[in-house]
């Protein structure tokens, strides 16, 4: 199934997606790495709020390549997704605490992920690793930019507005289900096997 | 007269410009037979994605990942070539250059004061240089950006040496299962074996820049080769992991001696954007661009 989404995404939307379904994001997604993640779990923890609201937005794992253009405005030059399996470590207490609609990233996600997404009604998406000029080509304006000068640029907040943002393929849905551990399952078979025979 | 120093640096900065934005052709060529061999939709849809992106990349001189990598050089000095400490400078140079005018994202990070933000480590050390002495007057010049999610999954283990190839074998398939979808698959593997810890990691990475499906010029080298690369396949990876498409596009390896008491491997995987650009500049500062 492929369905179009507009943020802030209603959980009786997220509620229907499967893994295996394709869908486009349209609003707001902001990008957060390691760094951001953390710095915005802290700051909670501290009792303050982080600069952006992710409730129901696409929160993207992504250091985008970013150039001021001759106005001095941000733009995006390449904005793929990074491998998502660096973020499993606080990703959960991440989706519990800001509640965001949908992760985007690439490579999959692990057991903790999957559970927050269950509980809290989230979902991941995949971004093909590397396609980051398709993804540049549909983030249609750079609302702003929080953290740039402590983080650098590939760690920053970069708030994006985007048009139709995909196809994203989901491989953790919102009941349970996790595609790419799937996926791994098997090649851990296939491993042993071939470990077998050689 | 010529600047050679300045030779140098302006060819180092346009190959990290050509490396970040166009692929091998022949890499470029296995994607795309890839999309064409693909029967399920999810990995085909994968593949249809990165073979659009290439495109967009080679098109309008983008960088067609935002991870434009680590940035290191494969340098050979001839006797005869009229600068030598000198092209390490300028090679440092066009890193700097490169990373403002393609834009390369800085990738740079120094652990206490942070991104240096035009990717030259404030320690010495990036861009990392693999210099090597030869004869005549010219000065050849390969770039090759490594992105962070590759080079993740890179692995290197000290096997017993009473299990020999089989345990070589062993690691290089526990190796690429680890990575497994994390690392932007269809992969291309670099092995290195024997020399030391640090020598195989090196073998590892050089390998990757031999072009695809030419095989090592020693026979009983590319027999392993080809039966790894069938072995891999059968992991069923698949075009970004999941389990459709090409795993492996190809396997090269490089072979030192070793320690009698040591079998080193190493293993260094490439994402499916295996960048590199080479030229080759001789005495007189006239540059030959090593085909694309």
């Amino acid at each position: 199934m492929e369905y179009h989404l507009t943020t802030p995404i209603p959980p009786e939307e997220l509620k229907k997606i499967k893994i295996g379904d394709v869908v486009y994001i349209t609003g707001t997604v902001v990008t957060a790495r390691d760094e951001a993640h953390l710095k915005a779990l802290e700051l909670h923890k501290a009792g303050k709020q982080p600069p952006v609201d992710f409730k129901g937005i696409g929160l993207f794992h992504c250091g985008p390549v970013m150039k001021k253009n001759e106005q001095g405005e941000w733009t995006v030059v390449a904005a793929g997704p990074t491998t998502s399996a660096r973020m499993e470590i606080f990703q959960d207490e991440f989706i519990k605490t800001f509640q965001p609609g949908i992760i985007i990233g690439k490579g999959g996600m692990g057991a903790r992920t999957t559970k927050a997404c269950q509980e809290e009604t989230c979902i991941y998406g995949y971004f093909t690793g590397g396609a980051a000029l398709l993804a540049a080509d549909r983030i249609k304006q750079v609302i702003d930019v929080f953290w740039y000068e402590e983080l650098g640029m590939p760690e920053s907040l970069w708030v994006y507005e985007v048009d139709e943002f995909g196809p994203l393929t989901v491989t953790i849905d919102s009941h349970g289900g996790n595609l790419t551990d799937e996926s791994k399952k098997n090649i851990e078979a296939n491993k042993e096997k071939i470990l077998q025979e050689l | 007269m010529m600047d050679i120093a300045q030779v140098v640096e302006d060819t180092a900065a346009k190959l990290l410009k050509i490396s970040a934005t166009k692929l091998p052709s022949e890499v470029k060529e296995a994607l795309i037979q890839d999309e064409k061999d693909t029967e399920g939709s999810l990995g085909k849809s994968q593949l249809k994605a990165i073979n659009e992106n290439v495109n967009l990349a080679e098109t309008f001189t983008k960088p067609m990942c935002q991870d434009t990598g680590l940035v290191s050089f494969f340098v050979k000095i001839g006797d005869k070539f009229p600068i030598k400490s000198e092209v390490k400078t300028a090679l440092i140079k066009a890193t700097k250059n490169a990373t403002e005018k393609v834009p390369l994202r800085p990738n740079a990070v120094d652990m206490f004061e942070g991104n240096t933000k035009n990717n030259v480590g404030l320690r010495g050390y990036v861009p990392w240089f693999y210099f090597d002495l030869v004869e005549g007057d010219k000065c050849e010049i390969i770039a090759m950006p490594k992105g962070g999610g590759s080079s993740n999954v890179g692995k290197m283990k000290m096997v017993p040496p009473g299990k020999g190839i089989k345990g070589v074998k062993e690691f290089v398939v526990e190796a690429v299962a680890a990575a497994g979808p994390l690392a932007c698959p269809p992969y291309t593997v670099g092995v290195g074996v024997g020399g030391g810890e640090d020598m195989c990691m090196n073998l590892a990475k050089k390998a990757l820049l031999r072009p695809l499906y030419q095989y090592h010029e020693d026979e009983n080298i590319a027999s392993i080769e080809k039966e790894l690369k069938d072995i891999l396949n059968k992991l069923e990876i698949g075009a970004m992991g999941l389990g459709e498409g090409t795993s492996v596009f190809d396997v090269h390896m490089e072979f030192a001696a070793r320690h009698p008491a040591s079998l080193p491997v190493g293993v260094v995987i490439s994402c499916w954007a295996l960048r590199h650009a080479g030229a080759t500049i001789d005495k007189e500062g006239n540059v030959e661009w090593h085909p694309q």
